[in-house]
């Protein structure tokens, strides 16, 4: 309402003053847009060079820089070829493991935010007793590093390894199979969404009892009053309220397990199973001249991530809980 | 619709006692009021009564039922909260209809009682927009609407206008006095408003570090507060206290102060010649301090010869801060006079005090005597 007032009064005006004031106004923030764009077109520079070079015959790359191609263009000369792509994809398993980064990455960051969510809930909401103690304990394993349990994890899993495998299904449409290896322990997708479950709650637990936390308590009380059971609540109110956070909680989980090596390698042998960071990493070793195969099989990696963070960024602006109470 | 009976009800937090021994009966239909300054327990009270806090000690009976091992839900209440504590992801229908829909209503039950509440409370425009598109305004009836529409046989409203800006508190004040009217049910209502008491309350309990000092009627407790809390607490501006004592003077009853004899009135002399030679404080309200130009024959004993500190005009009345001449008690006291009494600060000045409407209060126990 009172913006409305402002523009006609403004229209009132002479119009050259505010045409002035505007200029003025854009040359006092001039400095920080060209700060800001340049910082951004440097922190591209090595994905853009990265897609450039996933683009160029094998000759180019070891004969030039990538920013060749970029002025060859301008020259209208055209040297780009997408074979590195076909060869990565058909010839070096990376769509096989493009499929088992999947099948690990969207089970273990399900599980993990389901299970956080629940355990969240109870600690900022339900009383019972040694809760504080329980929760302390919870935030004290942020500290242990992750590296120094690999070994012991490694050691249980070896011990529990059952004798029997999975099924692995064909997916004939999209050219691969998914699941397969053995029922748990190594060697086992599920023993490895179990492994990245467990190195993930901690944070999770912790990020979500703090948003959980934060919620005003009336509205707990008067979904009690409403006559709604921890369940519901959980349901009902606290998922729908926490759009913003699971979204972050999506992002942080899914990058983790999408790019984690560690923990693939050590518990993961069959390259049948393997993640796309193990497969790169052996493309790494054994075609280390092949620098144009691993351009491609990095940009591949980073589509997903890319997909996700813009498919989910609308939740970190949009502020959900606006309305609830007076403010 | 039931009543609702505190019965020695006491609740402990550790060691500290929110809320102590307190008993209450409410009638049905009744609007009690319970008001209090902030920490006296009043919302407590009303929390144990809505099942969100444990009884420490003691019952509470909603109808003949007893409740204290009575979940929330079951309780047969419904409560508006401060901060209104809308779901606000859901509509304002939705809002509404949370609480029965759990309870397992028929959808066509639940839109004829949302339907009907809306139109009471004049929101029927706004059932399909989410809370953070509403005014504070809407949001406090959405609020409202949503224990509406439970029928419940209790309402609980904890402190529904602070949230409010001062005209709208002042509307939905008196809406929330039509609606009570229109609803006939129980109302259990907390405030630290006292003007919010005495407008709505049909009786108003006055509590102060979790003990109830006085429940009445609100003319009741105006006319004859129980001690000298409630006589300060409620009535704005607030009552002036004098420290003095009970004196006979020419074998009459005379409240002396600083070596002021103020002659008590006739009616209440019988009850303090009791009290003849003990400490007392004095208390006489601004609206019972008369310019002595409008009362020409007042009695010299109850006059008394001030000088103007602050004069604060107000349109409809005038506050004076007045400085008695001879030192009574503590700084200045206030005076509430009519527009025609037209004065400057610095000025001299005569008061009558209407020794009728005076108040005298046990010094220690602060208990009224008169």
């Amino acid at each position: 309402m009172s913006r409305r007032n402002q523009s006609t009064g403004a229209k009132a005006a002479p119009r050259a003053a505010s045409r002035a004031q505007s200029l003025k106004r854009i040359a006092a923030r001039l400095p920080v847009h060209l700060t800001l764009i340049g910082l951004m077109i440097l922190w591209s520079i090595p994905t853009i060079a990265l897609l450039i070079g996933s683009f160029r015959e094998p000759t180019a790359i070891s004969a030039s820089g990538w920013w060749n191609a970029v002025t060859d263009a301008f020259q209208g000369t055209f040297n780009l070829t997408i074979n590195n792509y076909k060869e990565v994809l058909q010839a070096r398993r990376m769509w096989q493991s493009f499929l088992n980064s999947l099948f690990i990455t969207i089970p273990s960051t399900f599980l993990v935010i389901l299970v956080a969510a629940f355990a969240a809930y109870a600690f900022a909401w339900m009383k019972f007793p040694g809760r504080n103690i329980l929760f302390l304990v919870v935030v004290a394993l942020l500290v242990v590093p992750l590296q120094m349990t690999l070994i012991p994890v490694l050691r249980l899993y070896v011990e529990v390894t059952p004798n029997v495998n999975l099924p692995s299904v064909e997916l004939p449409v999209l050219g691969g199979t998914i699941g397969g290896g053995k029922i748990f322990g190594v060697n086992s997708f599920v023993g490895l969404w179990v492994a990245h479950v467990a190195y993930g709650l901690p944070f999770a637990i912790f990020l979500l009892r703090s948003f959980f936390g934060a919620l005003p308590k009336e509205l707990f009380e008067s979904a009690y009053l409403d006559g709604a059971s921890d369940l519901r609540v959980f349901f009902r109110i606290v998922l729908p309220l926490s759009g913003p956070v699971i979204a972050a909680l999506v992002i942080f989980q899914f990058l983790f397990v999408w790019q984690d090596l560690l923990v693939a390698l050590v518990l993961l042998g069959d390259p049948d199973l393997a993640p796309m960071m193990l497969t790169i990493n052996s493309l790494v070793s054994s075609f280390g001249s092949d620098f144009q195969l691993l351009t491609a099989a990095a940009f591949i990696s980073m589509i997903v991530p890319l997909f996700i963070f813009f498919a989910l960024q609308r939740y970190f602006v949009q502020g959900i809980l606006a309305g609830s109470v007076k403010g | 619709m039931a009543g609702v009976t505190f019965d020695h009800v006491t609740k402990r937090f550790d060691s500290t006692e929110a809320v102590n021994d307190f008993s209450l009966e409410i009638p049905d239909k009744e609007f009690l009021v319970l008001v209090g300054p902030s920490g006296s327990g009043k919302s407590t009270a009303l929390r144990m009564l809505a099942g969100l806090e444990e009884i420490t000690e003691g019952d509470i009976y909603i109808g003949d039922r007893l409740v204290n091992n009575i979940p929330a839900k079951d309780r047969d209440i419904a409560m508006v909260f401060q901060s209104y504590a809308l779901y606000p992801h859901m509509s304002v229908y939705d809002n509404m209809a949370f609480g029965l829909s759990l309870r397992k209503m028929p959808k066509e039950e639940i839109r004829r009682r949302v339907n009907e509440a809306g139109e009471i409370l004049g929101i029927e425009e706004l059932l399909k927009r989410k809370p953070r598109a509403l005014s504070g305004g809407q949001r406090q009836r959405v609020a409202l609407g949503r224990a509406i529409v439970r029928e419940p046989a209790v309402f609980l409203m904890d402190e529904p206008l602070s949230n409010l800006d001062a005209k709208l508190r002042v509307q939905t004040r008196a809406e929330l006095a039509r609606l009570h009217e229109r609803l006939q049910t129980t109302v259990v209502y907390v405030t630290h408003d006292q003007i919010e008491a005495m407008t709505l309350g049909t009786r108003v309990a006055v509590l102060d570090y979790g003990v109830l000092q006085q429940v009445d009627t609100p003319q009741n407790l105006y006319t004859n507060p129980a001690n000298k809390f409630v006589a300060g607490f409620i009535g704005s501006p607030a009552m002036n206290f004098f420290d003095g004592q009970l004196v006979t003077v020419d074998g009459t009853t005379c409240c002396q102060i600083s070596g002021f004899n103020l002659k008590m009135d006739k009616a209440k002399r019988e009850v303090l010649t009791k009290h003849l030679g003990e400490e007392v404080t004095f208390g006489i309200r601004p609206e019972h301090i008369v310019d002595r130009r409008l009362m020409p024959d007042a009695p010299s004993e109850a006059v008394v010869k001030t000088k103007i500190d602050v004069m604060e005009p107000l349109g409809n009345e005038i506050f004076l801060y007045l400085v008695p001449k001879l030192k009574l008690g503590e700084g200045s006291f206030m005076a509430r006079m009519g527009p025609e009494t037209w004065v400057r600060p610095g000025q001299e000045f005569e008061v009558v005090f209407d020794m009728t409407k005076v108040h005298v209060f046990e010094k220690e126990s602060g208990k009224a005597i008169v």
